[in-house]
């Protein structure tokens, strides 16, 4: 028999899930001394993950990996097979006996739950589901959000806050001319959300912002950034944080709210105002959200390991939104082992326990931490173990993806190679030249298909 | 703007930063890394990824450092693609205790 990895006998490697680290993962891959071969799956049509509907449009450059995957694309060996859905469409099972090893990179498809009464009332969303709508993302773009209301309230500190943070304050002649989705335009030009208020668990000195995305808030036109009456108040531990020489991003964030305390609202400017030490106990309201009970917390614990306890302290907050955005959780596919409490698939650098031939890579292996870049890192680590493993694959040439084709079509499946959504590709970017913008999303699955095929 | 990587790589070169690299920005000679300033796209991965804080972004950089600037412009275009983790220099654990990291 033809030894694995030669060109008699590829290495066929499947990966479910198109984003930063299912693109870092094929070209580590399809850069490696062997013959390989890479397909990628994808449920959507388009690739490119939280790319291209994560990241916000009016941050331009941190969408530039795309001009790295689209090279990754062009590579011999790799093929892209987009509107699939793995666990769906196609087993896990079926997967493994066409490829000799299969890497999940779908990343963490649904957010934690606050766990309150009342989340559920109308007016209550997730970040996700914001951030989807505005981003053109198929499953999100039915989406309404009711901008009528003045105050709205975001759950968490990270970067994802600071993103709708910005989709709400910035007026919409700064958005036009970036690739956010038309509806979400047009509903943001009428919106009159002149409050946003981020609230926090812990405190500024435990926020979870990157410097850029947290001085960004206070640097936009026609919107202070505040600290709420609470100021930024750190105990012995927290001073201890920031003083320590690796701590620097928490040292410069609390540096740049500090420069914040004396900001006040001014007429017609809308506000960001930061609170610390709280969190959500209840969402009031009868038809929808119409306020939230906060509970004041004090943080107990060693200096880098302070958590937060509810103090029995409540304040009311008026509001018509709220937004939260305290995390992520993967979903389980049939056939692959889940970790319930941390919603990852339990891995050894990127091998999944107890199943042959199964990998992972990203947000899905570690959970939902780190930027893009985290995830080259995370991948290059779990295609080195994997390669390292190729005395216990399979060694049996493997036909790779294409001889599901037949199947997929008799149930009717679209499958959209790299060409077709270079075709759904062209037709956003002359969508978006009309109007003065990078790209027009195309929303609706069904369109995609017709203009693929 | 982007970022730049300054002396605290020297004697180090830990190389930490370059597969958090979203773009493959850095470049290297035997002493030390250099971030292409036309290829950053000021993610900011690399920074924390850094155990000897040695990148900061263009308009953080320190007084004293701010001659880093072009240099990694000038010494980046010329140099290799660092994209993958090599060994530190032996010199590194060392220079590491000497910074206080």
């Amino acid at each position: 028999m033809h030894t694995l990895g030669t060109e008699l006998n590829p290495l066929r490697i499947a990966i479910v899930g198109s984003g930063p680290s299912g693109f870092y993962a094929a070209e580590e891959l399809l850069k490696s001394s062997m013959a390989v071969s890479v397909d990628m799956i994808d449920r959507l049509p388009s690739p490119f993950g939280l790319v291209r509907s994560g990241v916000a449009p009016d941050h331009p450059k941190l969408k530039m990996p795309i001009v790295v995957f689209d090279k990754v694309a062009q590579m011999p060996g790799f093929s892209f097979h987009g509107n699939v859905t793995v666990g769906q469409d196609i087993s896990v099972e079926a997967l493994q006996k066409t490829h000799h090893a299969v890497i999940f990179t779908c990343g963490a498809q649904t957010d934690r739950k606050l766990g309150v009464p009342g989340e559920a009332l109308a007016g209550s969303h997730t970040a996700t589901e914001f951030v989807g709508w505005y981003n053109g993302h198929p499953d999100y773009r039915h989406l309404n959000f009711d901008l009528s209301q003045e105050v709205a309230v975001i759950i968490g500190q990270g970067n994802v806050a600071a993103d709708v943070a910005r989709a709400l304050s910035k007026s919409v002649d700064e958005l036009r001319t970036t690739d956010m989705a038309e509806h979400a335009i047009e509903a943001l030009a009428k919106s009159r959300v002149r409050e946003i208020h981020i609230i926090g668990r812990r405190g500024p000195a435990q926020a979870k912002f990157t410097n850029k995305e947290l001085k960004e808030l206070g640097e936009l036109t026609g919107c202070s950034a505040e600290i709420n009456s609470g100021g930024i108040v750190l105990n012995d531990e927290s001073l201890v944080e920031i003083e320590s020489k690796t701590n620097f991003i928490a040292a410069k964030n609390v540096e740049i709210m500090r420069s914040w305390t004396q900001n006040a609202a001014t007429n017609g400017n809308k506000r960001i105002v930061f609170h610390f030490q709280q969190s959500p106990v209840k969402l009031v309201g009868t038809d929808r959200v119409q306020q939230i009970i906060l509970e004041k917390n004090n943080l107990k614990g060693p200096a880098f390991d302070q958590q937060a306890y509810g103090t029995d302290e409540q304040e009311i907050l008026n509001c018509g939104l709220v937004f939260r955005s305290i995390g992520y959780r993967g979903v389980p596919i049939p056939g692959v082992p889940f970790d319930e409490k941390k919603g990852t698939f339990p891995n050894s650098a990127g091998r999944i326990n107890n199943a042959r031939g199964l990998y992972t890579a990203g947000w899905i292996k570690r959970g939902p931490s780190g930027i893009i870049g985290t995830n080259r890192a995370d991948a290059l680590e779990t295609v080195a173990t994997l390669l390292g493993d190729l005395e216990s694959l399979e060694r049996d040439p493997k036909p790779g993806f294409s001889a599901h084709f037949s199947t997929l079509e008799n149930s009717k499946v679209k499958v959209v190679s790299y060409q077709g959504w270079q075709r759904i590709d062209a037709e956003e970017r002359r969508r978006g030249e009309l109007k003065g913008k990078p790209r027009e999303k195309i929303t609706d699955i069904a369109e995609m298909l017709s203009i693929a095929s | 703007m982007p970022h730049v990587v300054t002396d605290n790589c020297q004697r180090c070169r830990f190389t930490e930063c370059v597969v958090t690299c979203p773009t493959a920005c850095f470049h290297g000679d035997a002493d030390m890394l250099y971030i292409d300033s036309v290829a950053c796209i000021d993610c900011a991965a690399c920074v924390t990824a850094c155990p000897v804080r040695a990148i900061y972004e263009l308009t953080d950089l320190p007084e004293d450092k701010a001659h880093w600037g072009p240099i990694n412009a000038e010494r980046a275009m010329i140099l290799p693609i660092v994209d993958h983790k090599q060994e530190p220099l032996s010199t590194a654990n060392a220079r590491r205790t000497e910074l206080g990291y």
